[in-house]
């Protein structure tokens, strides 16, 4: 199963809504909601450095914010 | 009026490098607190500590001591509370 | 006891003057799903639950400490030599006459920090699951200030703390998981 860090959905748009809708939304759902028990020799960073700016040791973990799909549209 | 004290590039870089390191060596540590029989995550531990223990006695010669309570030598005069602080630079 | 070491934790920068952000981010110093009540509520927990678990509630409590000395950083540093006038556009008019350009625990809203954020219920898988809890909502708070900020350095900043989050929200799931397994787990490899 292919994994996405943010799921997308359409709230309800009323004609008497008085800001100007927001017809996609979204939410995160960051990969430790999918991992379980992490298992043994996961892939690292190449670099420490690397590491550090990305903030995680293991890139199955590196979840970049905002989302590169877009946060929401109008 | 005084003149601003001012950190070289290499105080930045040197510390940049510590900072890295010892960030493997957090993610290894909390996931070692969960994994604890994980022989490669500890032997990389070990491995990595060895590499941040010299990577700071190098910057402590240079800059002064990064830690207290005699964790680091002091040089003299007393340079523990030499400015910058962490939140300073 | 405990020894502070001269470094922050992730090199921390800040653009400009902007004492509007730092209002923001006050949330994350002294409000209920910041760093100071995560630190807080981790180290009292480690007393009370089972060994096996101890040593990571003690860990990433620490860990916690290095995040709220990065967000006093950001705070001192967006605020630092800021004028009255400054303060007061940002809405920090009521702060200033109160602390100066002092840091005080409280959050984005001026309620000042309390014991009451923090939860420890004395049973385990209650504890933890607060704990999952704690590390989403943290998430979720640096998420909406990165939405605020348009300081490209300070979010560089911002997206290592929700990192830091993401992972502590795996490790303390996978002490959730090593809680309710049957025997204590024998890896072997």
């Amino acid at each position: 199963m292919h994994q996405t860090n943010t799921k997308y959905y359409y709230p309800y748009i009323s004609p008497f809504d008085p800001c100007p809708p927001i017809i996609r939304k979204s939410y995160s759902t960051p990969p430790q909601l999918y991992m379980g028990f992490q298992p043994t020799n996961l892939v690292q960073f190449n670099t420490a450095k690397e590491a550090l700016f990305c903030g995680t040791l293991w890139p199955a973990f590196h979840d970049p914010y905002p989302p590169k799909e877009g946060r929401e549209d109008n | 009026m005084n003149t601003p004290k001012q950190m070289p590039q290499a105080y930045y870089d040197l510390l940049e490098e510590i900072q890295a390191v010892d960030f493997v060596l957090v993610e290894l540590n909390l996931y070692l607190d969960t994994h604890p029989n994980d022989t490669n995550a500890i032997e990389q531990f070990n491995q990595c500590t060895y590499e941040s223990k010299k990577l700071k006695k190098q910057f402590e010669k240079q800059f002064g001591p990064l830690m207290h309570f005699g964790r680091s030598y002091s040089g003299y005069p007393w340079n523990w509370d030499d400015t910058p602080w962490p939140w300073q630079m | 006891m405990w020894y502070y070491e001269k470094k922050l934790q992730y090199p921390v920068r800040v653009r400009e003057c902007n004492p509007q952000l730092a209002k923001y981010l006050i949330e994350q110093y002294g409000g209920a799903d910041g760093e100071l009540s995560a630190a807080l509520r981790y180290l009292n927990q480690r007393y009370t639950i089972p060994n096996k678990v101890v040593g990571l509630l003690n860990d990433i409590g620490t860990e916690e400490f290095a995040h709220l000395e990065m967000i006093a950083t950001m705070v001192y540093k967006l605020t630092k030599d800021a004028t009255p006038e400054q303060m007061e556009k940002a809405g920090l008019a009521p702060h200033y006459a109160n602390h100066d350009n002092a840091l005080f625990y409280h959050n984005s809203a001026g309620n000042p920090w309390t014991a009451t954020y923090i939860q420890s219920k004395g049973d385990p898988i209650a504890d933890i699951y607060e704990d999952i809890a704690a590390e989403e909502k943290a998430r979720a708070t640096y998420q909406w200030i990165i939405n605020l900020s348009d300081d490209p350095e300070l979010n560089d900043s911002l997206k290592f703390l929700r990192e830091r989050e993401i992972i502590h929200s795996q490790r303390f799931r996978e002490a959730a998981q090593m809680l309710i397994d049957e025997k204590d787990k024998k890896q072997f490899f």
